[in-house]
């Protein structure tokens, strides 16, 4: 194999540094002192400061964290459920329209979802009285329908992947189906479930869109806060709570790939010692 | 043999399959519905604000069809105008998505094991970074006292600041950088199955580089094109956030129309009317990236 030219190595630099250059000058520009974002005064963490003394945008960010919380955990649940039918249940009746329900969250345009959510809520709310109001459980709603959808996708794509001789080898010396999810199958997909989990768990707390559809009076969520921010104009405020976020994401994205891959190296030692042990009472 | 459960309890199997499928019909299709209902009803000084087609007068059901939110929709030219905009545009993006992304993500597939995952990583991470943020991040960049302004005045290639926030140009700018890894990564999970040697035995039988990654290369990694070029195009349409925030008056987009239907006119039939519309006109590609999906998932 030919290893990519230097050409294209050199529109690659060009890429990563179209993708990072933004987001290193706004962190840059969180330490700046003055209260214009764009012109340089001297190092400062006063706008750090000021962030822990908003308590609208701190109350905000503990109602994101808690529907985000709730919203990975649900919908890697339902993900997992979905997975295993996509995968592991044959065919049956409206099979086509519900892997067709599953996908459509993937691309729907924001906008209509919202929208569409909306309307059922209150719908409800019309005829049976429940939910009543929108606020913290309506977000969480829609925000496991959408993620449920990202979270299949990478369930699926490792469930197939999955050799399932091992699950027919289990299933035919006697162990029960719920049995083989528990020991086989379900530590087979944990690096899935995690990745899922936590890319369920941004999505939640990035979304903005559908959020200010179904959101109540009293359910204000962080991208909320920072959209009607923002709308007023570039704030030196905005710019450490972003550092803030991103700091926490890359932290969590470079701890959970290194974890992830080394629970995988393990897997596969493990694999491959159980093989080898079989190969030698044969 | 497993024992039979008694034929009237519902099988595991089918409980199973039952909870994500009613939980997507509830929660997704049977919202379109509604949304399609309402589409056909007319605004009202009520809650909801929206007038009810099932109707009683003298004790007979009446069923009222409003068409004028359509009709309203394909007389002013409003409309028209910001569909085809945001087609134009989010066609447009994805066509740049494509020439930026596809060299990236060939590049990242022929590199070595260790390097390779750490560029992956380095792709995926600004997706994990809040979408609002990245946005913001280019205002001020862009803004007419902003840092590009700055740095071309001092450089002296410009004597006043340059218009680039409120623009097309903003617009596209902050789509392609804010859908670029959604393009980059399908074709990177295309591109890394691809069967390499065939690039050496075509280019052992003289077969030039460019012929070869026409005939071979791209016809291979269509699969990739459609589903990255599908999850750049359909959100694209319906863009809220970037149009909004970068945009400029002129740039008309209809997810914003439908933001301000909904937001400002507390209009909710013509918000729902124009979400119908715009669902027909997405229903190809919705289909295509669906089937193309679904292959995918069922192997």
């Amino acid at each position: 194999m030919k290893a990519p030219s230097r050409s294209l190595m050199t529109l690659l630099t060009f890429g990563y540094a179209f993708l990072y250059i933004p987001i290193i000058i706004l962190v840059i520009y969180s330490f700046n002192e003055s209260k214009l974002v764009t012109v340089w005064s001297q190092f400062s963490t006063v706008w750090y400061e000021e962030l822990l003394q908003d308590d609208q945008l701190l109350t905000a960010a503990w109602t994101s964290l808690r529907i985000a919380f709730f919203t990975a955990t649900a919908a890697v649940g339902l993900g997992t459920v979905a997975g295993l039918v996509m995968t592991r249940f044959g065919r049956f009746q409206g099979k086509t329209f519900f892997s067709a329900l599953i996908t459509a969250p993937l691309v729907m345009p924001e906008v209509i979802t919202g929208l569409s959510l909306l309307l059922l809520f209150v719908a409800m709310d019309d005829m049976l009285g429940f939910p009543h109001g929108r606020g913290m459980f309506t977000i969480w709603v829609a925000h496991v329908t959408l993620t449920t959808a990202y979270v299949t996708v990478i369930i699926t794509t490792r469930l197939r992947e999955l050799d399932n001789t091992i699950e027919d080898a289990a299933l035919d010396l006697g162990a029960t189906p719920v049995k083989v999810f528990f020991v086989i199958t379900l530590p087979i997909i944990a690096p899935a479930l995690i990745s899922g989990w936590l890319l369920a768990f941004t999505l939640s707390i990035d979304d903005l869109v559908i959020a200010s559809f179904v959101a109540g009076p009293g359910s204000t969520t962080l991208p909320m806060v920072i959209y009607s921010s923002v709308r007023l104009g570039v704030s030196p405020k905005i710019n450490a709570l972003a550092s803030i976020i991103i700091g926490i994401i890359t932290l969590l994205a470079v701890v959970t790939t290194f974890v992830m891959l080394r629970v995988e190296r393990q897997r596969k030692k493990e694999m491959e010692q159980a093989i080898m042990a079989a190969n030698a009472q044969m | 043999m497993r024992r039979q459960l008694p034929l009237a309890l519902p099988s595991g199997r089918i409980i199973l399959i039952s909870i994500p499928f009613l939980w997507f019909v509830f929660f997704l299709f049977i919202p379109f519905a509604i949304v399609f209902k309402i589409s056909f009803s007319e605004i009202a000084t009520a809650i909801p604000p929206y007038t009810k087609l099932l109707s009683t007068i003298n004790d007979t059901i009446q069923l009222t069809l409003s068409l004028g939110n359509y009709i309203f929709l394909f007389t002013d030219s409003l409309y028209a105008t910001a569909y085809l905009n945001s087609i134009k545009i989010a066609f447009f993006s994805t066509l740049l998505c494509l020439l930026i992304g596809y060299p990236m993500a060939y590049a990242i597939a022929r590199t070595e094991s260790p390097t390779r995952n750490l560029l992956l990583m380095l792709v995926v991470l600004p997706s994990w970074t809040s979408f609002l943020i990245r946005v913001y991040a280019w205002i001020g960049i862009l803004k007419n006292n902003g840092l590009l302004n700055n740095l071309l005045l001092s450089l002296g290639i410009i004597n006043e600041p340059l218009q680039l926030l409120h623009t097309n140009f903003s617009v596209y700018l902050g789509i392609v950088y804010a859908y670029l890894p959604f393009m980059i990564l399908p074709l990177y999970a295309n591109l890394v199955k691809l069967d390499y040697s065939l690039l050496d035995a075509a280019s052992d039988l003289g077969a030039r580089p460019w012929k070869s990654f026409l005939t071979i290369t791209l016809p291979l990694s269509l699969a990739g094109i459609i589903s990255g070029s599908m999850l750049v195009f359909i959100p694209v349409v319906g863009e809220f956030v970037i149009p909004d925030l970068l945009g400029g008056p002129d740039t008309l987009m209809i997810g914003k129309v439908l933001w301000q239907e909904f937001f400002n006119n507390r209009d909710w039939p013509v918000a729902s009317a124009v979400a119908v519309i715009m669902l027909l006109l997405l229903i190809v590609p919705i289909l295509l990236f669906n089937r193309h999906q679904n292959k995918q998932l069922q192997g």
